[in-house]
């Protein structure tokens, strides 16, 4: 299964130094620094761009797909995140950013915003079914759903069976298109403009194992600039292109945004994956008091902070906010109502990935679990990260499955090398 | 039989931030061991709730762990109250916390309950102004 481990974010080997700060920060210790280079350990990697973000040398990447995919396609559709919206102030509303996307090339654009007003709905109607487990966790954001995946398999019942505003917005856009304008199926691409490295991931390598409606991603950051070029050229009244999504749907894109939408229970907003991992262990722990939602978004203010954006999020919060404001005044925009869920549910559900597991064979596991403890103690528990991995009990882990070597550690070799010396003072 | 992982921890007086840390890091282990997630949530649940005792009820305390390649055994002592009648703490609903900590969202009387549901074998020492040892076991083989 190659494209199991298809990864958005990747490393810039020219741009890296080799220093610590990506391998302290990630939250599945998927990054190493060896002969002086990080390196991702693909199968750990939850995409959730964390490395991106504190890389000071900016190392880290996002692949996304170039614009030139668009050429391979007759008819193109945006689908614009609503946290597109957040990058612009004030002068450039959603009805001017919509038309540069006309403009940019694009045949039709359908915000993802209005299939999130649908997960929305879709939710709601899920959440009074009886057989839910507590608190449910969103699925909206991809790195969320593969950090359960691989540290949480007992939430994994937990989560959203609902498919992401993306995947909707894709279906929903081609079926639109279809039939307002009978344009066959295969002459449609759908592309995502993404805040976000975890969904690109998500559409090259699903984790329901089946094929993504989107047919490509390209970053918020590749098509800023073009869309203020064009946005500054606008002239006179800009028409309102298409049928627009109320103010709930643009709200997804910061935190609060979906869980506020909801009208029941008792339900949390968490933001940022540090503070998503510590909810998540109370939650294992069922000693979350009363919680019946949790929102989760792993980038700090959701995908206003997501890696692949321009504007800084809390600027991009504002930018928002004010959007939302308009939106609601106007009260233009008419939700499309569902009658039914089923054809958002997720078909197959996502699978434990036990990739932290020492070995297949428990007794195995166990022998290898002895040897890191007494390696763990054997080193200086600085966690100086010197050896290239992120604590003294990660090096110890590391050499245990054969990926390092106890001399990595500086204060090892340094005991090494003044043992050889004095033996060949004996020797003398 | 002699791989046995041992870990030790102590267990702060009113400190509800570091409750639960215990349980966190057992849980860690038994995910790298392999064992399954049905085991992991069990002990994670029943490790927990002995955990918030101690720290609630017992002035806090200390935590013994030995996991071997059938089960995870847990001890989780005190030196505080003792229960004076453990047949009554048992039952479901019952709890004996000051208001001031069911404000905090404790307190609810299911803890000792939850910890017998979750667990296979469990066995509670007490013993009044000495202290409460709770002995939780659950195996890897049960469904
Ligand atoms: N370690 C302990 N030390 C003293 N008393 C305890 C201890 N553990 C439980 N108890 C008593 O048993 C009661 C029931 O415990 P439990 O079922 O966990 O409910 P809760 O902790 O919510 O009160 C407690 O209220 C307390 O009176
Ligand atoms: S918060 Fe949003 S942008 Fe960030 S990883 Fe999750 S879905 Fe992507
Ligand atoms: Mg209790």
């Amino acid at each position: 299964m190659e494209q199991a481990y298809f990864h958005s974010v990747t490393l810039d080997k020219d741009k890296c130094k080799g220093c610590t700060n990506c391998i302290k920060h990630c939250p599945t210790e998927a990054i190493r620094v060896r002969s002086n280079k990080a390196v991702i350990i693909r199968e750990r990697c939850i995409d959730c761009g964390e490395c991106i973000r504190v890389c000071p040398y900016h190392a880290k990447k996002a692949v996304t797909d170039s614009p030139d995919i668009l050429k391979g396609y007759k008819y193109k559709i945006a689908l614009p995140a609503p946290s597109l919206y957040g990058q612009f102030g004030p002068p450039y509303s959603r009805e001017r950013i919509i038309s540069a996307l006309l403009q940019m090339g694009f045949d039709y654009v359908f915000e993802v915003a209005r299939a999130a007003e649908i997960v929305t709905q879709a939710s709601e109607i899920f959440l009074q079914s009886d057989d839910i487990k507590t608190p449910v966790i969103s699925s909206a954001c991809p790195a969320v759903v593969r950090l359960i995946q691989v540290r949480f398999p007992n939430l994994i019942d937990n989560l959203l069976k609902i498919e992401s505003p993306m995947e909707v917005a894709a279906a929903l856009a081609k079926q639109e298109v279809h039939e307002k304008y009978g344009i066959p199926y295969e002459d449609m691409g759908a592309f995502f403009l993404s805040p976000c490295a975890a969904k690109v991931t998500s559409v090259k390598a699903p984790y329901e194992n089946k094929k993504s409606r989107v047919d490509g991603v390209l970053a918020i950051k590749d098509i800023y600039l073009p869309l203020l070029e064009l946005m500054k050229k606008q002239k006179g009244g800009v028409p309102e292109p298409f049928s627009l999504s109320s103010a709930i749907g643009v709200a997804w894109a910061g935190t609060g945004g979906e869980s506020d939408a909801l009208d029941r229970g008792r339900r949390i907003a968490v933001h940022g994956i540090k503070n998503i991992n510590d909810i998540l262990e109370q939650a294992v722990q069922e000693s979350l008091d009363n919680i019946d939602f949790i929102e989760a978004l792993a980038c700090p203010e959701g995908c206003l902070g997501g890696p692949l954006t321009v504007e800084n999020p809390f600027i991009a919060k504002v930018n928002l906010k004010n959007e939302i404001e308009k939106i609601k005044k106007s009260d233009a925009h008419k939700i499309k109502k569902i009658e039914s869920v089923d054809e958002f549910i997720w078909k197959s559900t996502v699978e434990y990935r036990p990739i932290m597991k020492l070995d297949d064979d428990m007794m195995k596991a166990l022998e290898k679990m002895q040897m890191i403890d007494e390696l763990t103690e054997g080193l200086p528990g600085l966690d100086c990260g010197a050896c290239g991995a992120p604590s003294c009990r990660a090096l110890a882990e590391d050499i245990v499955r054969e990926n390092a070597r106890e001399t990595d550690c500086i204060f090892k070799l340094r005991e090494k090398v003044s043992d050889i010396a004095n033996q060949l003072h004996q020797i003398d | 039989m002699n791989n046995v992982i041992v870990r030790d921890y102590d267990i702060p007086a009113n400190d509800f931030t570091a409750a639960g840390e215990a349980s966190s890091s057992v849980r860690k282990i038994l995910v790298q061991l392999g064992v399954s997630p049905y085991v992991v949530k069990r002990t994670s649940i029943a490790m927990y709730e002995a955990e918030i005792n101690a720290v609630i009820h017992g002035h806090g305390g200390k935590a013994h762990v030995e996991i071997d390649g059938s089960k995870v055994y847990i001890r989780i002592s005190d030196e505080g109250p003792g229960i004076p009648d453990l047949e009554l703490a048992m039952q479901e609903g019952y709890s004996t916390a000051p208001d001031s900590i069911r404000e905090m969202g404790f307190g609810a009387g299911m803890g000792l309950s939850n910890i017998k549901k979750h667990s296979d074998i469990m066995k509670i020492d007490t013993e009044v102004n000495k202290g409460t040892t709770v002995h939780i076991t659950v195996f890897f083989n049960a469904i």
